[in-house]
């Protein structure tokens, strides 16, 4: 008789730990959005404040030029000249890296990342809510900005060395459980979209000179698009010759390989999106978001780049953005979201039903 | 050699006896320590407030717009309790516990206790934590505390006295457990000689505890779901939430994870509603229920005291037991023990008087200054007058509370808290200490052999409180 009991128990438990609050759910998947976003967010700042290096002498009308789109890329330019007079590389990088004004600066990154972390600190593996919180002791720290003096680019590193960490520590410590899925999703969908950010701040670089196009500049500035995205070993290894803009969007956008491109990211959204719908009967009346994104895919495997720059560049990435928001949107509300109830009527709810009852 | 210098002045020390010889109980300990450096030591103890740090066990400080976090502060110097020393306090904390679940249950049914004088009426009628609204409200097992954390602390003599009781949502556990963590990786060498009875099986014998007092009804195939309600991720205690939670493997939920519907509990999940029937609560009875408690609670769950009451879910622990942590109350409770159990107390209270009582009452009045006054539901070390060292005006304040409302507060003799030998940053100097054991109810009462030592780091301070600049010790029981 123990034997079954015993038996029993660890079905019990085992179903138990599958159990999992919606708002768990919704904490995993921003925790890991978040973590995502500084680390692109790291990586494309970086990159900028190196690329000026290339450019020798500056004048301030080609810094603002330089950095505006970046600025407009997360939508904060508003608040940014709320902040500063001009945008240069000291209140760029500040406004990027440490305002909490900015909802997409670093500081606020790793820190909404960490408070999500802290919500679930029980959900998670100990490994990974320290990684989270070391990254947040180091931005937050006295001697942040002093590290960041020393060099800037050391800075950033260690930033994207974070995130990496974490998503190692993840990948070998978290339980294939339905919170992994979240996490994942959460990574993904994230990827998808600043990679789609990324090339719309060289879009706008290159549309005023076109003369440019193809010249030392130009070059320049889409190496830094690949450095940016962790990519110019894997183009290299594809496009041996030279680096040429087409081929760059062609690479981050189609390769079905390199675990940065919009494919291939879509393709991993894609599995998670199954695993967590898997077995829910609402998913079927809800099915129109998820039809829609395996549309989305399957002209992802249809076109091809020419195609993308014949209707246009900006508008395909454009239409991207809100195929990735809408499906994101149809998950979050569905399985990681719950209205907050209204407290005065269920008060009043629960009172009544005390009344009948005696 | 660490210790040449300390001394123990005219205080009870737990490590060295008057003479400066360490007590047997404490040999290996001070001979492990004496081998160490003080640099060695002290970049120890460095490491190990780091660790916490990274690992993020703070607790959230109030009254401060940004939220910090600090780290409950750790000293290196474990406190160390022998066999036989232990042998007592673990029965006097028993047969303490388990008296005041025979009163929880007499003063919510019969009140055999008042009808047979042996606590005045008015006492518990007016007690702010009694709950009348759930006289006759039946709790599984009769169990009404299943975890209580008492206050223990040893007078000049070395005795042991019960400070305070702890009876509704008792924090620390967590600590407990990270201290004994904490030290083995910083001082293993400390463990080696000594024979120490471990702590780590709090979480599991807490998750018995809950899974034992389902509901009567509760006659599911499987094991009853048990959560941990928390008020949320801001409450200073919130490690402690998310770490027992996870030791025990049960979900933390707030307040809005949980819905009530026909007077059973659910929570929302990503597979829609699940029934939960046990919750193991960290809020206090007044925000558990704005439909029933107070309505302006944003932490609780509308419905949930009707499911309470409709036998459909447990609550650890139950509602209404402040009322046993009543400051008056916590008087009368070596009377309980003589009435309920035939038994004289095997820890006995500190001495106390009642301001309700006229003639403590003008005694308490007269020697203010002497005296330690004590609110009669405050805790965390608020509410509180040390006489001897507080200002005129904070006298005076008192005396005016005191006689506007002399149910409210009760007078002790201050108590010269054993000391304990503690690092200052160069030197060991001696700390005044407490101890916070952990009870646990369910089929069998458990006693955590350790618990929570707390120290007052300010020299000369007996406030232990982290809040109040108190750090913390870990705490060995001795094996036989």
């Amino acid at each position: 008789m123990s034997t079954t009991t015993a038996a029993r128990e660890e079905v019990a438990r085992s179903k138990q730990a599958n159990v999992m609050l919606s708002r768990v759910a919704g904490s995993l998947y921003w925790m890991s959005r978040y973590l995502e976003r500084a680390e692109n967010q790291a990586r494309l700042i970086d990159v900028n404040l190196q690329i000026l290096l290339d450019f020798g002498q500056v004048s301030a009308e080609t810094l603002k030029e330089h950095w505006l789109p970046v600025l407009r890329s997360s939508g904060d330019e508003e608040q940014f000249f709320r902040l500063y007079e001009s945008a240069d590389n000291e209140s760029a990088t500040d406004f990027l890296t440490f305002r909490i004004e900015n909802p997409n600066s670093l500081i606020s990154c790793i820190s909404n990342a960490r408070e999500n972390a802290r919500q679930v600190r029980d959900q998670i593996s100990s490994e990974m809510w320290e990684v989270l919180n070391d990254a947040y002791h180091f931005i937050q720290g006295a001697d942040a900005k002093k590290i960041w003096n020393e060099g800037a680019s050391a800075f950033y590193d260690q930033i994207k060395r974070f995130s990496h960490l974490f998503q190692g520590i993840t990948v070998s410590t978290f339980s294939r459980v339905e919170g992994f899925e979240f996490i994942q999703f959460g990574k993904y969908l994230e990827r998808a979209d600043q990679i789609t950010r990324l090339l719309d701040i060289k879009y706008h670089i290159l549309l005023p000179k076109a003369s440019d196009v193809g010249g030392a500049v130009d070059t320049a500035q889409w190496h830094a698009v690949l450095r940016s995205a962790s990519a110019v070993e894997p183009y290299r290894r594809y496009y041996v010759a030279d680096v040429l803009f087409k081929k760059v969007v062609e690479f981050l956008i189609f390769d079905e390989s390199f675990p940065r491109s919009m494919k291939f990211c879509a393709e991993q959204m894609n599995e998670y999106i199954q695993l967590i719908t898997e077995g829910d009967p609402a998913a079927a009346v809800n099915a129109e978001p998820i039809q829609r994104f395996a549309a989305f895919l399957s002209r992802l495997s249809k076109v091809d780049v020419q195609s993308i720059f014949d209707r246009g560049l900006h508008e395909f990435l454009d239409s991207s953005q809100v195929e990735i928001a809408c499906i994101g949107a149809h998950l979050y509300t569905n399985y990681m979201y719950h209205p907050p109830v209204d407290l005065q009527a269920e008060i009043r709810f629960q009172q009544q039903q005390e009344q009948q009852q005696q | 050699m660490l210790f040449d210098h300390y001394q123990t002045e005219n205080f009870f020390d737990e490590m060295f006896t008057s003479d400066g010889t360490p007590r047997p109980h404490y040999q290996g300990v001070s001979d492990a320590l004496n081998a160490v450096s003080a640099t060695e030591f002290s970049s120890k103890q460095t490491a190990v407030e780091n660790a916490f740090m990274r690992g993020g066990v703070t607790f959230t400080v109030y009254n401060d717009d940004q939220g910090t976090e600090r780290i409950f502060p750790f000293d290196c110097v474990p406190r160390v309790i022998s066999a036989e020393e232990w042998d007592v306090v673990e029965k006097g904390l028993i047969q303490r516990i388990t008296a005041l679940n025979l009163f929880l249950h007499d003063i919510y049914h019969e009140q055999k206790i008042i009808k047979d004088r042996v606590i005045p009426p008015q006492y518990l009628l007016s007690a702010k934590h009694f709950r009348r609204e759930f006289m006759n409200c039946e709790v599984p097992k009769d169990i009404y505390v299943h975890i209580c954390g008492s206050d223990l602390i040893r007078d000049h003599e070395g005795r042991y006295l019960v400070l305070e009781d702890n009876l509704r949502c008792p924090s620390g556990a967590s600590y407990m457990l990270e201290n004994r963590n904490a030290l083995k990786r910083t001082f293993p060498e400390l463990f080696q000689a000594s024979g120490v009875h471990p702590v780590d099986d709090y979480p599991a014998e807490l998750l018995k505890v809950l899974q034992y007092c389902a509901p009567a009804k509760f006659n599911g195939n499987n094991a009853p779901n048990a959560v941990l309600l928390t008020p949320g991720v801001y409450n200073s205690a919130y490690f402690e939430h998310a770490f027992l939670a996870r030791q025990m493997g049960i979900p933390i939920v707030e307040g809005r994870d949980l819905v009530v519907r026909d007077f059973k509990v659910f929570m929302r999940t990503t597979a829609g509603l699940v029934k939960v029937d046990v919750i193991y609560r960290r809020i206090d009875d007044d925000f558990l229920d704005p439909s029933v408690f107070r309505a302006d609670s944003l932490l609780g769950v509308p419905g949930l005291v009707n499911a309470y009451r409709a036998g459909n879910v447990s609550l650890a622990n139950s509602i209404g037991t402040g009322v046993a942590d009543d400051k008056v109350v916590y008087y009368f409770v070596p009377k309980m023990i003589k009435y309920y159990l035939g038994e004289e107390p095997i820890l006995p209270n500190v001495d106390t008087f009642l301001a309700s009582e006229p003639s403590d009452c003008s005694f308490i009045l007269e020697n203010l200054n002497k005296l330690v006054v004590k609110s009669a539901n405050e805790a965390g070390g608020y509410g509180m007058l040390m006489g001897p060292w507080a200002a005129k005006a904070e006298i005076e304040e008192f005396r005016k509370m005191i006689e506007d409302n002399p149910r409210n507060f009760i007078a002790q003799h201050p108590i010269s808290l054993s000391r304990h030998p503690t690092w200052t940053g160069d030197d060991f100097g001696g700390r005044h200490v407490d101890l916070r054991p952990y009870i646990l109810c369910g089929e069998k009462t458990v006693v955590t052999p350790g618990g929570l030592t707390r120290v007052a780091l300010r020299k000369g301070s007996l406030v232990v409180n982290s809040s109040q600049g108190g750090g913390s010790k870990d705490t060995w029981v001795l094996k036989k």
